[in-house]
């Protein structure tokens, strides 16, 4: 029993005080994601919207740089469908057999596309800051679900005592307060495929789920996994220390 | 063992005697009967080596070591590769359980005084053990390349310049090139791939020397006879097994569960050579040594004090000279600033995951003197003034006559270790 | 020991016990051996990136009667030769008998479709690239293919006929998944 304790009590105190990311401070409200915990899993209908969300809010200046169209697959589009919204896309490819680059129709195969050339084309159309990449954005951040969550939802009118640099906006939780992004979320500024009231909160809250799945999409499949091997060890185990004491039994 | 009259067997042993060895040093091998737990945490080492080391070369198969492929393919790891994922997490996690679990150990050593004649050699073998683990980790860290990986690795190579004269053209060299760059980043590859067979090697000259004397145990004393030891096999090897098990259940806890709770989100950002991250931590089991490098004004003198606070571990022996071995029969001196030289690394550790300044800059400087104290003045001293407790006679006598109490033994003249 | 292992079944005295015990120890340390070593195999099979480009659809419109052309699939280079008929009547004017790997074309191409040859454009004998796909080159004494490194020819239907090669051009798997298209993999 010690044995455990201290092994597990040597790791939390391991722990390195991570670095604050949010703004000093600044208490990151903890919200209930469905995939949160060691039984969560990702909400499929939540995690559709939350890709219509990105697609037609976030994706016109964030790539999703680590996803491929045939990823989407996992979050309930069929083969078809995955096909039709590569080819929403167009792709540069080649050289051709004259030696030209051409475009073509996105496949499933292709990743999504960045929505600029390259990081210095990003910055110059958004306020000389670099929109980042999304796609691991929830592991890229300390707490990063509920970070993300309370920084779409953190727009607000600046104190008074605070000057708003040029082309900034007030936000509660980004370090520093001012940030190039403006408020990407309206009121309805989505409608929802199944109807879902697309309010400020929910359609943050669908993004996020969205996200947290582009950072880790095998999670549903770890938390599974891990199920059954920590049943199987704690079994083990016990079988081990019944073992360990029918041996040990002539020493004591 | 039936196992030695099998024919093939003994043809293959006849001319390569290493069934022999087996039994010899893994089966009967004596064992002090009286081992408790903490004497674990050496097989757990030895074990948790070869996990790395297996999902390590499977991570090799699919990683590319290049500036613009090596994140990239770390993300095609863990989301392409068939349990990619599962290999990397359990790969990267391995890397903090191997330090939690020579830490334990290093810990149990100093306790119960392994270190001491005529152990030395062993010990010193542990701590090179120990300086060529942090290399590799610090080297495997950069692999990923992301903002951790790159900035730690500017920072730590930085610090070679302090070096009179040399240190620039020393830094350039590590370096490859005018500052961390895909030179940087293919050699780090090729030795982080190189030293776990290195701490292999000094681990098996660590087991030769562990199996010169035969393990320490708790009481400190040796061992007057047979009846004080009991086969390896199956006494310890269940034992063994049986811990492995916990420590197993453990380390799925954080592979299945959190297994980016030792790491730093910053890290999956991909390197940006200008752009600074607001903190640059090093991995936890480097915080430590972070504090005292930082509670040092000077720059040479800092790094100087880091090294130093391993140095000092390959002359302990020297240190404390007590005849005692086992903190268990020593004062409470002994003990208690035994306990709070662990608590006392517990606060560099903390210390070092925050700026150096203000509070956390006392506390730093305060928690490295005394670093330093322990070793330098506390142990050397503590084993000239400090009156322990009377030894046991025998361990079989403690283990088996009814414990370890000096009662039993104050009719009899005291033991030296 | 064999007396304990019947006795185990009936689970009786303390000794079977025992053995019971080691047994399930040793039973789950082979499930987890098992368990461990799948990942690690498995983890060198083909990744889902490498599958997803394992198949290839190709667009046969703009493919003349008469003109062949490459696509690549798997790494690999695929002959599509949209087949004029006379190339079509030479590929069936054969005793199949005498082919060194006796194959029909009917089983080489796909039922109602016979102008349409795909093949996969590796010589059978160690692997080079064989030349007929542009105009201009060499086809060989049976106007197919003829491989440049060790002199094999092949016919209008991609059969061995004359050189060191074992085997026929293999024909990949496809399907035409429209008039137009046809699906590799």
């Amino acid at each position: 029993m010690g044995k455990i304790l201290l092994t597990a009590l040597s790791a939390v105190l391991g722990l390195g005080i991570a670095t604050a990311e949010a703004a000093e401070g600044v208490e990151i409200p903890s919200r209930d994601w469905s995939f949160s915990g060691p039984f969560g899993t990702f909400d499929p209908a939540a995690r559709q919207r939350g890709f219509q969300v990105f697609k037609e809010v976030c994706s016109g200046c964030h790539g999703l740089e680590y996803i491929a169209f045939r990823n989407l697959a996992e979050i309930g589009y069929s083969e078809d469908e995955v096909k039709a919204i590569a080819a929403e896309f167009t792709m540069v490819d080649g050289p051709d057999d004259e030696g030209e680059m051409f475009e073509r129709e996105g496949k499933s195969s292709d990743f999504w596309p960045a929505p600029f050339a390259n990081d210095k084309a990003a910055a110059a159309a958004n306020n000389g800051a670099t929109p980042p990449e999304l796609s691991l954005i929830t592991k890229a951040r300390k707490n990063g679900p509920n970070y993300v969550f309370a920084l779409l939802t953190g727009y607000e009118e600046p104190p008074t005592d605070v000057e708003l640099l040029e082309g900034l906006n007030y936000n509660k939780v980004f370090p520093g307060h001012q940030i190039a992004m403006a408020a990407p979320l309206f009121e309805d500024g989505v409608e929802y495929a199944d109807g879902t009231p697309a309010s400020v909160e929910q359609m943050a809250h669908d993004v996020v789920t969205f996200l947290a799945w582009t950072a880790e999409p095998e999670m549903d499949a770890r938390k599974h996994m891990g199920l059954k091997v920590m049943i199987f060890l704690v079994v083990f185990s016990i079988v081990l220390y019944a073992v360990k004491r029918k041996v040990w039994a002539d020493q004591h | 063992m039936n196992g030695m009259n099998n024919p093939l067997v003994k043809w293959i042993d006849h001319r390569l005697p290493i069934f022999t060895l087996m039994k010899a040093e893994l089966t009967d091998y004596p064992t002090p009967r009286n081992l408790n737990y903490w004497w674990n945490y050496g097989s757990l080492a030895g074990i948790t080596l070869m996990i790395l080391i297996v999902t390590g070369i499977m991570l090799a198969m699919q990683y590319t070591a290049h500036v613009d492929y090596a994140f990239q393919s770390t993300e095609r790891i863990m989301r392409d590769v068939n349990y990619g994922w599962l290999i990397r997490y359990i790969h990267m996690n391995g890397g903090s359980f191997f330090f939690i679990v020579v830490y334990i150990h290093i810990f149990r050593g100093l306790y119960y005084g392994s270190y001491k004649p005529p152990r030395e050699l062993l010990w010193i073998m542990g701590v090179v053990i120990l300086l060529l683990m942090m290399m590799t980790a610090f080297m495997g860290y950069v692999l990923p390349w992301g903002q951790m990986s790159f900035w730690g690795a500017t920072v730590i190579t930085n610090l070679f310049s302090a070096i009179p004269w040399v240190g620039d053209a020393i830094v350039t060299w590590l370096w490859g090139g005018f500052s961390v760059d895909n030179p940087t980043l293919n050699r780090f590859y090729s030795l982080h791939y190189l030293m776990p067979f290195i701490i292999v090697a000094v681990v098996v000259l660590h087991l030769w020397g562990l199996h010169r004397f035969g393990s320490n145990n708790p009481l400190g004393i040796d061992a007057k006879g047979p009846q004080d030891k009991i086969p390896f096999h199956p006494y310890y090897t269940i034992k063994d097994l049986y811990g492995l098990a916990i420590f197993l259940l453990v380390y799925a806890g954080f592979v299945f569960y959190a297994p980016n709770f030792f790491g730093e989100p910053d890290n999956y950002i991909p390197a940006n050579p200008l752009s600074t991250p607001a903190h640059i931590v090093p991995e936890w089991y480097f915080l430590p040594y972070y504090a005292i490098l930082r509670a040092i004004p000077d720059k040479l003198l800092g790094v100087i004090a880091m090294f130093a606070s391993i140095l000092v571990l390959f002359i302990l022996p020297w240190l404390d000279r007590s005849p005692v071995r086992s903190g268990r029969f020593r004062s409470w001196m002994f003990k208690g600033t035994f306990w709070f030289f662990i608590f006392v690394c517990v606060v560099l550790g903390v210390v070092g995951a925050n700026p150096p300044e203000g509070m956390w800059l006392v506390v730093g400087r305060l928690a490295t003197a005394w670093y330093f104290l322990h070793f330098l003045v506390i142990l050397p001293v503590l084993s000239v003034v400090e009156r322990p407790k009377a030894l046991p006679t025998s361990i079989s006598e403690a283990v088996l006559g009814g414990g370890d109490t000096a009662a039993g033994a104050a009719a009899k003249p005291m033991e030296k270790a | 020991m064999a007396e304990s292992a019947m006795t185990a079944q009936a689970g009786g005295t303390g000794e079977s016990r025992r053995d019971f015990l080691y047994l399930t120890a040793g039973a789950m340390g082979a499930v987890a051996v098992g368990a461990v070593a799948w990942p690690i195999i498995d983890s060198m099979n083909p990744s889902a990136d490498v599958l997803a480009l394992a198949s290839t659809e190709v667009d046969l419109s703009p493919i003349e009667e008469g003109q062949r052309i490459t696509v690549t699939w798997r790494g690999k280079p695929i002959f599509i030769d949209n087949r004029t008929p006379e190339q079509i009547e030479a590929a069936l004017d054969v005793d199949l008998e005498s082919l060194p790997d006796p194959q029909s074309d009917a089983e080489r191409i796909k039922e109602g479709r016979a102008n349409w040859l795909v093949l996969v454009g590796v010589c059978t004998h160690l692997g080079c690239v064989p030349l007929g796909q542009r105009t201009g080159e060499p086809r060989g004494e049976w106007a197919g293919w003829f491989c440049p490194c060790h002199g094999s020819h092949y016919d209008t239907s991609g059969r061995i006929r004359k050189g060191p090669a074992p085997a026929n051009l293999p024909v990949p798997p496809y399907e035409f998944i429209s008039d137009e298209t046809i699906f590799i993999g």
